[in-house]
């Protein structure tokens, strides 16, 4: 089996853009950037303003996509750059993506003038056809449609050699790492971008949490306090992505390891009472992780896995434990993807080896294990 | 026998298939008529069509789902075919699947009836506002709705009906998708990961919204009448294609592990390629290249070379572009030689079932070999002359077929090809 190491990195959250800005806030221990009003009384962690010119330089492009896209676009170009592969054109024709995305973003003033329409219509089936005839953009469609963000990334940055998207909320970000990892590791393939972004600035994503009770409206707390006073989590709009490679690829071409891939495990544990518990605990020690190890936990605030999660990072003797939903949000599909980002930052930037937990709101259970490079 | 391909790789045997269209349910009937040359497409009866430019679908209207929407009928349509694929594979026990799930599904949304009904319950009487969509949300009386929109739910219930191991990977490369699911497949099993992979690729899309947005892009035929004279790949007067419904699943398993157990081996997925293209969001690079280096990379990774192609099964939209550049690939890679290799489209029949062709396709492909008879392509009236490929015209041939190469290609620049095989060459 090769070695998988992380080679870029690229981020983009409520936190800010970049590896340095999300350090800082990890250390910083400052109140995390919340937007209580436009969606209350719900709350998301919003973006930080980006100049999309950087990394999607034709406005062409930046108006075929919806937010959700163009987060990972850019996020997917940092990490390009930080790889030292932006401007090589050949291995980014060779280069192999995995996406881990949901999809949608709607055109909400159409919904709504539609849904108020419908109800007074002689036919409300015929309606609908001249509504959706008339008033959806064309492109919106594509601009919804998943497999686009891998689309636009293929367009904007060049990168071609295969592209997959996967989807199913949290566990889709660390299937995507996972995947790629072993087809790296068997020799399948000797690179890829992978990652995710999600736009949590939308009411159609709000509105499919709160079907289930899912999201936190009271004054915020961190996600370890919600479970006694509540249960729910905060969305927050990410991008995310790593560049992962063979380590000889990486020498070869000479690029800089900044943490190595030590394990990736992805269940889909029945959710029994202390089921995540000892989910956590089992794949913590099938990774053969260290008490040592710096968590960057995906919980999400939901109640009862969130109390579960934490039992086992204690019971396991998790020194250091930092929450990215505290630090920008949940951000889905991106949830993993962002805590190895950060995980691998970590690393490099000195930490004996970190840990990415990632127990979904709803299902699915993963870990990722990231160690020093050298 | 050989159980490692030339390059070491464990080979990757079929075991089972299954499949549902609109042309039926189960791999007999649609394969009888599929080489009967007979159409599933008809005029749309699920919604009103008034208003609209395509009035005409394959649509799987015999199969019941509840609440009916996208999610819970591809749902029932992946049961079915996986439920044949599983028993003709006899891998495992009932509920008990020895292997992975990787399951091609339409992206998930909320859909028009469960929008009408939160703006019902909303209480906004003039000016329906997401606010209020939300508050009904937040009633909590529409909690199941959370799961069935959740893009992860086929694949559990899926999973769990089946017993796969592991986390199952829902996925998506537009029209591609089935194809894809397989080529996860085939990767799973030679990495050594696994020894058996349940792959679906399944769509129940049909709804007025999906179909709008086709229609709002152009790409879907509107000669309605007669419907089953509308998918016309390869013709001159092709004016798009025809959005189809289905699903399809194949228990990979490697030989090794299918002779172990006496299996019977149906065919083997000799190779895959797959080829991003950077050029457009719905339109080829107009060189083809990377429909070309797809279609050659599929057969490279099968260890064979373009004149051991006995059979193309075309993508074949019937969409003007598509069908002029996968002829054009075809030629590039398989030469002169290509105009007397038969290439078909079962979508002239089936229709396009989008997220859930590559795999219907792969099936049919496998009955082809089995059958050593090729389904046509119908509707072929027109010859178009940019196109000079024998397209099998509108009546099945019979014909001794031991390599099939199956093309799909998909909006975002996804290109898909896999090589299936009788045999894997000595």
């Amino acid at each position: 089996m090769r070695e998988v190491v992380v080679t870029g990195l690229g981020i983009v959250s409520s936190a800010g853009e970049g590896i340095e800005a999300h350090l800082a806030a990890l250390t910083s221990g400052a109140a995390p950037r919340i937007d209580a009003t436009t969606f209350a009384p719900y709350q998301v962690h919003p973006v930080v303003p980006l100049e999309w010119d950087r990394q999607i330089p034709k406005k062409s492009d930046q108006r075929q996509m919806e937010p959700w896209q163009r987060l990972g676009v850019y996020a997917a170009g940092l990490a390009l750059d930080s790889a030292g592969a932006k401007d090589d054109s050949g291995l980014k024709g060779r280069m192999h993506l995995i996406v881990a995305a949901g999809g949608g973003e709607r055109d909400y003033a159409v919904d709504g003038q539609i849904l108020t329409g419908i109800r007074k219509a002689e036919n409300p089936g015929v309606y609908l056809n001249e509504r959706l005839m008339g008033d959806l953009r064309p492109t919106l469609f594509l601009a919804q449609l998943s497999n686009l963000l891998a689309g636009n990334i293929s367009i904007v940055h060049g990168v071609t050699g295969a592209s997959r998207t996967f989807m199913g909320e949290e566990s889709s970000g660390v299937d995507a790492i996972r995947i790629a990892a072993a087809r790296i590791a068997s020799g399948q393939t000797d690179i890829f971008l992978v990652g995710g972004s999600y736009n949590a600035e939308r009411p159609d994503v709000l509105l499919v949490f709160e079907l289930g009770g899912f999201l936190w409206k009271k004054p915020f707390r961190s996600v370890w306090e919600r479970p006694p006073e509540g249960s729910g989590l905060i969305p927050g709009s990410a991008g995310a992505f790593l560049v992962l490679e063979a380590r000889e690829h990486a020498e070869k071409r000479g690029a800089k390891a900044l943490a190595k891939v030590a394990g990736v495990v992805s269940e889909r544990t029945r959710r029994t009472p202390g089921a995540v518990k000892s989910a956590v605990e089992r794949h913590w020690q099938a990774l053969g992780a260290a008490p040592e190890a710096v968590v960057l936990s995906g919980a999400t605030g939901v109640a009862g896995v969130t109390e579960e999660e934490q039992e086992a990072l204690r019971s396991l003797g998790a020194a250091t434990v930092h929450s990215t939903g505290d630090l920008f949000g949940h951000t889905v599909e991106a949830q993993a993807p962002a805590g190895a980002v950060l995980g691998a930052a970590l690393v490099q930037a000195g930490a004996p080896e970190a840990v990415v937990t990632s127990v979904g709101h709803w299902r699915g259970d993963g870990l990722i294990r990231l160690t020093r490079a050298e | 026998m050989a159980e490692r391909d030339k390059q070491g790789r464990p080979l990757v045997a079929v075991t089972g298939i299954g499949v549902v269209t609109s042309l039926g349910q189960g791999r007999e009937d649609n394969w009888a008529a599929l080489t009967a040359g007979r159409s599933g497409i008809h005029a749309i009866g699920r919604f009103p069509t008034e208003g609209l430019r395509t009035k005409i679908a394959g649509t799987v209207d015999f199969v019941e789902a509840e609440p009916f929407c996208a999610p819970t009928l591809s749902e029932r349509l992946a049961m079915l075919a996986a439920e044949e694929a599983v028993a003709q594979s006899g891998a495992g026990r009932a509920g008990d699947f020895p292997g992975a799930l990787f399951i091609a599904v339409p992206p998930v949304e909320m859909e028009w009836p469960q929008r009408e009904a939160l703006a019902e319950a909303s209480g906004e009487s003039d000016g329906v506002t997401y606010p209020g969509l939300l508050k009904a949300a937040a009633t909590g009386q529409f909690k199941p709705w959370h799961d069935l929109f959740l893009f992860g739910t086929v694949a559990d219930r899926v999973a769990d009906r089946f017993g796969t191991k592991g986390s199952p990977i829902s996925l998506s490369t537009a029209c591609s998708s089935g194809a894809t699911a397989i080529q996860l497949g085939v990767e799973a099993i030679r990495r050594g990961e696994t020894d058996a992979a349940l792959c679906i690729g399944t769509d129940g899309s049909v709804n007025p919204e999906s179909l709008i947005r086709f229609s709002l892009l152009s790409a879907l035929s509107t000669q309605n009448e007669p419907p089953e004279g509308a998918a016309k790949p390869f013709s001159k007067n092709r004016d798009g294609f025809v959005m189809g419904e289905g699903a399809a699943a194949l228990v990979l398993e490697s030989a090794e592990a299918a002779r172990a157990r006496g299996a019977t081996i149906l065919g083997y997925v000799l190779g895959c390629g797959e080829r991003g293209d950077g050029f457009h969001r719905t339109r080829s690079s107009p060189d083809g290249a990377p429909i070309v280096a797809a279609i050659r990379e599929a057969i490279e990774d099968a260890g064979l070379t373009p004149d051991d192609i006995d059979y193309v099964n075309a993508h074949g939209t019937g969409t003007p572009e598509n069908d002029k550049m996968e002829s054009m690939g075809c030629m590039a890679v398989i030469g002169e030689r290509m105009k007397s290799v038969p290439i078909s489209s079962n979508k002239s029949m089936i229709g396009h079932t989008l997220t859930a062709a590559g795999a219907v396709e792969a099936v049919m492909s496998l009955m082809t070999i089995r059958e050593g008879r090729i389904p046509p392509t119908i509707n072929y009236r027109t010859p178009d002359p940019a196109i000079p490929l024998d397209v099998v015209p509108n009546e099945a041939r019979d014909a001794s077929v031991g390599v099939v190469l199956s093309n799909s290609f998909g909006f975002g620049g996804q290109n898909t090809c896999l090589v299936l095989g009788a045999e894997p060459k000595g």
